[in-house]
């Protein structure tokens, strides 16, 4: 649609303009086009199948929303580190519920599964509100409250389950989640583009998104401006902890079961998915266009070298780290190379 | 006279040392109540040498702290670069002493410090950033490239250091011995240097000033750049002799048992009282700190506190002891206001 728009008014400068408002959005895009093409040409089979698409968009969503409330921290210059403790206690007190729920031939009421994810955003808002009090009304630094309450959740997981895992309820949440809409659209996509969706409006359409960037850019100004930053957090730190606890409900739904150190690698994950797609962690700058590229890139990337069994998985890692370094120091020529422009404005 | 003492008074209460030295002597007591354990000759033993290498990476991370910083790196470093020089000698059949891999281990840690030196300080990328990718590129040449898997034998030369002991300990009552790792020393000489180089040398004072103020410290002629690569490489070293102590002492080389000890180690250092923001913090703190943290991990299971619950444990000492130095930075800012707003109206 942009660039249709682009293309009637003088192209090449408006392009160059387009570029250089989201150049994290284009060079994320690039780096993915890159990358089909290179599948295309090695393991075209194997890797352009329904099937397959279908199924990375199954397993994208859990970390994905993660990052998604991360973003929302980083563009307000904080940082939550406690994503994957909320997301795991959120689906290991859903999986007792569950079980409590489950009858001896191991169905489920028809309630259950709005029910579930009704408490699991409640849990979610609770526990986000919590990170929320503790960086705006104690004023601990994000990364410290953040850490330390993502280390009391897990805690509250390990000592709840004793370090098992939390299974044995019924198979049909499972299958729900697992289920495709209209035999193609995978539900957890669904939770995941309703949220990003969400999360696009509050942030491009609405005042809220307005506040929050002002926020990151100058705490300061913003308080002297009027804005009421403390509820301000609290509402950003909020709505992570609720895309945390969603994401908990598919990690549910994807392993059948719950338990205290799944996905512990997505903490540092979800913050190297947000850098990369272009949030500034000094805050005030990001959009969510990027991460959800970001997101997608991962994906590919990682279901892509799966296809080559010769090369060992551990491979992304390196690939992952090296990609984030080198997206900075290309930011850090583009910025001190070229000339010195100025910030552009935020908008849709 | 009473003004005196309470002047000294307000002095103390505004540091953090005391307050996280009078937590961690009630937890000792409590512990000793609970269980009369604590003090136990061989319980101290044990928990001093578990506390050398989180103590080792806590002094590299409290170097990073105050320079403003933050490294999540250090595990991985210290992971790569022993596993490498542990798989090199079991390779070329070293039968030599411990001091080759020592050495070996630290060039490494020079080199991958340097790495993240480079980005940090002569690209002015944000640390967390750098050293989150650098974590993540150390751990993809270890576990893809190095192929790294459990070594259950290590070379003759480390083994006998990490079971030559400084003198053994024993329970009356138990009868259990412990061990004071001959590595201790390494520690004690570590701890010794960077604290004596933090508070004389003009090095470890220009850390502390970019992390006070980087621009200030920049334009009172500080070469920042060049501070922050050698400090990066002196933590990239420190990390490497708390992973080749770490193998040593555990008899094998697991490649990725060290990893995802970085987030307690920091709450260690800034439950010690280093500021976050950085330019503040005692090495006397972070000491303490880590100490608390070890000793939670370590003796809760003499409280009679089921080992599931440490993590609750670790995480509510974050929270409340972060709270507390948070609230006393706002209180000595608003005394601060307040002073100045007198002296206005003056």
């Amino acid at each position: 649609m942009m660039n249709a728009q682009a293309n009637t008014m003088r192209p090449l400068h408006r392009f160059e303009q387009l570029y250089r408002r989201d150049r994290h959005v284009w060079r994320l895009l690039f780096m993915i086009i890159v990358w089909m093409i290179f599948m295309a040409i090695t393991r075209f089979s194997k890797f352009y199948s329904l099937l397959n698409f279908q199924t990375m968009a199954a397993q994208f969503p859990e970390f994905g929303l993660m990052s998604l409330g991360v973003m929302l921290c980083m563009i307000t210059g904080g940082i939550d580190l406690s994503v994957v403790g909320i997301a795991n206690l959120t689906s290991i007190l859903m999986a007792y519920l569950l079980i409590n729920l489950t009858d001896a031939a191991g169905n489920i009421p028809g309630f259950t599964i709005p029910l579930v994810f009704l408490l699991a955003v409640g849990l979610g808002t609770a526990f986000g509100v919590f990170n929320g009090i503790l960086v705006s009304k104690f004023h601990i630094p994000p990364i410290l409250a953040t850490m330390g309450s993502g280390e009391l959740f897990t805690g509250i997981c390990l000592a709840l389950t004793n370090g098992n895992a939390v299974s044995k309820f019924s198979r049909t949440y499972s299958r729900t989640i697992n289920n495709r809409i209209f035999d193609l659209i995978p539900v957890q996509l669904v939770i995941f583009v309703v949220m990003a969706v969400l999360i696009w409006f509050l942030l491009s359409k609405t005042v809220f998104g307005t506040k929050l960037y002002m926020l990151g850019t100058n705490e300061t100004v913003a308080r002297f401006s009027g804005l009421k930053n403390d509820r301000l957090l609290i509402k950003t730190y909020m709505l992570s902890g609720i895309c945390a606890a969603l994401g908990g409900m598919i990690m549910l739904a994807n392993y059948n079961s719950a338990r205290a150190d799944y996905g512990t690698v997505y903490t540092l994950q979800c913050v190297l998915i947000v850098v990369l797609g272009g949030v500034n962690p000094i805050g005030g700058k990001g959009k969510i266009s990027g991460v959800v590229l970001a997101i997608v890139l991962l994906r590919m990337l990682e279901t892509g070298l799966n296809r080559f069994p010769t090369i060992s998985s551990y491979y992304i890692s390196l690939i992952w780290g090296g990609v984030l370094i080198l997206v900075m120091v290309l930011n850090y020529f583009s910025e001190h190379g070229g000339k010195p422009h100025r910030k552009v404005k935020q908008s849709a | 006279m009473e003004y005196k003492t309470k002047r000294i008074l307000k002095k103390i209460t505004r540091r953090n040392e005391p307050y996280i030295f009078l937590v961690l002597l009630a937890l000792c007591l409590l512990i000793e109540v609970r269980s009369g354990q604590f003090f136990s000759s061989n319980n101290l033993v044990d928990i001093a040498s578990a506390l050398i290498v989180p103590g080792l990476f806590a002094i590299g991370a409290f170097l990073v702290i105050i320079s403003g910083g933050i490294d999540v790196s250090f595990p991985a470093l210290a992971s790569l670069s022993v596993y490498a020089t542990t798989k090199y000698l079991l390779d070329i059949n070293y039968e030599g002493g411990v001091w080759l891999a020592i050495l070996m281990a630290l060039a490494i840690g020079a080199l991958l410090g340097a790495f993240n030196g480079l980005f940090i300080g002569y690209f002015k990328l944000p640390a967390l950033i750098v050293t989150l990718g650098s974590s993540s590129v150390f751990k993809g040449i270890m576990q893809g490239a190095l192929n790294s898997r459990q070594l259950t034998i290590i070379p003759q030369g480390m083994r006998d250091w990490g079971t030559s002991a400084l003198f053994t300990a024993k329970n009356p009552v138990s009868g259990l011995t412990s061990r004071m790792p001959v590595a201790f020393i390494a520690f004690l000489i570590v701890l010794f240097f960077v604290s004596f180089m933090m508070r004389y040398t003009m090095f470890g004072r220009s850390i502390y000033a970019i992390g006070g103020s980087e621009s200030s410290s920049h334009r009172a002629g500080f070469n920042v750049i060049r501070t922050k690569f050698i400090m990066y490489i002196m933590v990239g070293m420190i990390a490497s002799l708390a992973g080749v102590i770490r193998v040593c002492m555990m008899q094998q080389a697991h490649p990725t048992n060290m990893l995802g000890m970085e987030m307690n180690i920091i709450a260690g250092v800034v439950l010690g009282g280093t500021a976050i923001t950085g330019g503040r913090g005692t090495l006397l703190g972070c000491m303490l700190g880590t100490l608390l943290i070890v000793i939670v991990e370590n003796s809760l299971i003499l409280l009679g506190v089921p080992t599931s619950f440490k993590s609750v444990f670790t995480g509510a000492l974050i929270i409340i002891g972060t709270g507390v130095s948070a609230y006393q930075v706002i209180r000595m800012n608003r005394t601060r206001r307040m002073k100045t707003r007198a002296r206005r109206v003056a």
